[in-house]
């Protein structure tokens, strides 16, 4: 391991228990190195997690860490954040938790804008269950509960979470590892609700079951498909069919919940008012 | 003592919670338990603590968690639906071992039910809601100053052994007004959770010495360790080995069994020369009070036992009323949740009766007394 990031990790924690191939350790990569470029004191910053393959992250990081239940990490980590604003929390999350049986507190997570940086693992499946299908898995992809190929359709999450209240939008890929820093340590930086979506390889079950290659073939994959936002300005904007949009997706100025909390508490105090 | 004044059960648990340090609140609208939510969020900002009204039940209790993980007094309320959706997490906090506080004042269920009736069909659910076998204390108050006295101890219970901590109140209990003297937050003992001693490189989470209670550290303190609802081993890291699962699960139950009689709590009315004891709590128990006064006046030798913690329960103090071969009469708001296990643990030394009423109206004194001269 780089010694730059080694002090982040439990190294008697690893080696992961992610399958070969998988992209979630690129993820904890980027995460890393952004809390390494930010400077975050690593006594105040704090990992929670949902359940899921992508959950599993918070275990092997040298960190407080809460590893929650199944689509409940956005509310745990309100109560944390809530509680002491001082704390760095970041949230991990795969897009089954995330999106479906975590949607709701995604959606309200957004909205009070509470200053919370969510990373949202997107292998298009449950990984840890064996391969069924998720919100986030395209129409007509396989899974283990769509052998057919799903009749459902996605979600578009970032256009998902800027409507629900969003300050910060991201998306990047496990090939664009410098891209995806980058992002981390702006959404990090934004005081408001944040979200970076990464794309991530599963080769053991979305891959398989959609004939998507070996591991490398779905990481170039991930490059091929994708086109940077700044690539598109200036065209219509129109998204090709099939390619992925990454970079930052959408930033915007809102009042952060804690923060608003904190000044409707000062205002009664001075006013005298119990 | 504070001035005597006029309180409702539901405003007595909120002003036990502030007595008790509360500094997070967390909850979700629902009747019976609403006042709750509503009078701490006017009194709880002022103080600097933190009220959140969260977007489901679910999240409430999640949220207390994490509050508590990083060392609030943390504290939510609902009543019978919202407390169904908060049993997946209670039981995390059971097993990761994070204080906090649950209010469950009873409504007629199952589902939606009467939301503005009173029942006691959550006794058995306050124990076993969550699944897999997990310890968890409950108390039933009776009166509103008791409400503002459980309601501390539940805190002071929570934060001593580490556990989630249920306040079962019933419709009644809650709604109900009388007049208090309340003792001043000075005159309460407070307890707050074991911090850990030792240098954070040597903090062993879940490590428990002969009390089988592991000091805590809070998030953000430079501990930096793991919490899991999967079973854990004493470094707080997942484990399929049978033997640290058992040893983990096992001194969960432990830790509550090893300190019973430091935890139980009843009272008892005239039991001494009792052929007939009732047993209730809530507030059936109020009304089984008045029928041991109204008994009393027809000659008959009754008593009243009253469970205060449902969860564990006074189970030797039971057993030495049955060995004086009373008659027990329990009456409960359900179809006999608390009666089945009164049968099991009187074990056959005496008649127990059961009087069950669940049709939305408290069980009045009379249908009680009723009871009393079928049986006697």
């Amino acid at each position: 391991m780089l010694p730059e990031v080694e002090q982040y990790f439990r190294i008697e924690k690893l080696p992961h228990m992610w399958c070969p191939g998988c992209g979630n350790g690129i993820v904890l990569h980027s995460l890393v190195n952004a809390i390494s470029g930010l400077g975050l004191n690593q006594d105040k910053t704090v990992i929670v997690s949902g359940i899921g393959c992508a959950s599993r992250a918070a275990g092997y990081l040298d960190f407080d860490t809460l590893h929650t239940t199944h689509g409940r990490a956005l509310a745990f980590a309100t109560g944390i954040k809530f509680s002491r604003p001082e704390l760095n929390v970041f949230v991990l999350m795969g897009d089954g938790d995330c999106t479906a049986i975590g949607g709701n507190h995604l959606i309200h997570a957004a909205r009070r804008n509470i200053n919370l940086t969510a990373i949202v693992f997107n292998n298009h499946i449950y990984g840890m269950t064996g391969g069924q299908y998720s919100p986030m898995t395209p129409s007509k992809k396989r899974a283990t509960t769509a052998v057919f190929g799903s009749v459902e359709r996605a979600f578009n999450l970032p256009e998902l979470v800027k409507g629900a209240g969003a300050t910060y939008v991201a998306r990047a890929t496990t090939y664009h590892t410098a891209l995806l820093t980058n992002l981390i340590m702006e959404a990090h930086k934004n005081k408001g609700f944040s979200l970076v979506e990464v794309i991530t390889a599963c080769p053991t079950a979305y891959g398989r079951y959609n004939k998507l290659g070996s591991p490398a073939e779905m990481l170039k994959a991930q490059r091929e498909n994708a086109v940077n936002i700044k690539d598109l300005r200036g065209s219509n904007g129109e998204v090709p069919e099939g390619k992925v949009v990454i970079g930052e997706l959408y930033r915007a100025e809102a009042p952060e919940y804690i923060e608003e909390y904190l000044a409707a508490v000062k205002a009664l105090q001075e006013k005298g008012g119990k | 003592m504070m001035p005597a004044r006029l309180m409702q059960g539901n405003e007595a648990c909120a002003e036990g919670a502030l007595a008790a340090g509360l500094s997070f609140y967390a909850g979700y609208p629902i009747t019976p338990s609403t006042e709750i939510t509503e009078i701490l969020s006017r009194k709880l900002p002022a103080r600097g603590g933190r009220f959140i009204q969260m977007e489901d039940e679910i999240a409430s209790m999640a949220a207390v968690i994490g509050a508590s993980l990083t060392g609030a007094k943390a504290l939510t309320a609902t009543s019978g639906p919202g407390f169904s959706l908060k049993q997946e997490n209670i039981g995390f906090a059971a097993l990761a071992e994070v204080p906090c506080v649950i209010i469950n004042v009873q409504r007629l269920g199952p589902s939606t039910g009467v939301a503005t009736a009173p029942a006691q069909g959550d006794v058995m659910q306050a124990k076993w809601g969550t699944h897999g076998d997990h310890p968890v204390i409950v108390l039933s108050p009776a009166s509103v100053k008791e409400c503002f006295m459980l309601t501390v101890r539940s805190f002071n219970l929570a934060e001593r052994f580490r556990v989630p901590v249920i306040m079962l109140l019933d419709e009644v209990v809650g709604h109900m007004r009388e007049r208090v003297e309340l003792p001043a937050v000075g005159e309460l003992n407070i307890i707050n959770r074991r911090k850990p001693e030792v240098e954070p490189h040597r903090y062993v989470p879940y490590r428990a010495g002969d009390d089988k209670v592991p000091p805590m550290a809070c998030f953000g303190e430079g501990y930096r360790y793991h919490v899991t609802g999967l079973i854990h081993d004493e470094n707080g890291f997942a484990t399929e080995k049978p033997d640290a699962v058992q040893s983990h699960l096992k001194r969960l139950q432990d830790k509550i069994l090893l300190h019973h009689s430091e935890i139980v709590d009843s009272e008892q009315v005239n039991t001494g020369e009792a052929e007939v004891v009732l047993i209730a709590y809530g507030s059936t128990a109020r009304s089984a009070a008045r029928a041991v006064r109204l008994a009393g006046e027809e000659g008959l030798k009754v008593g009243l036992f009253r469970p205060i913690s449902i969860w564990p329960f006074p189970e030797q103090q039971l057993k030495e009323l049955a060995r004086k071969k009373v008659k027990f009469i329990v009456a409960e708001m359900n179809f006999g949740q608390l009666a089945l296990d009164i049968e099991r643990l009187v074990g056959g030394l005496c008649p127990v009766h059961r009087l069950n009423q669940v049709n939305g109206e408290l069980i009045k004194p009379g249908t009680i007394l009723e009871k009393i001269r079928e049986v006697y």
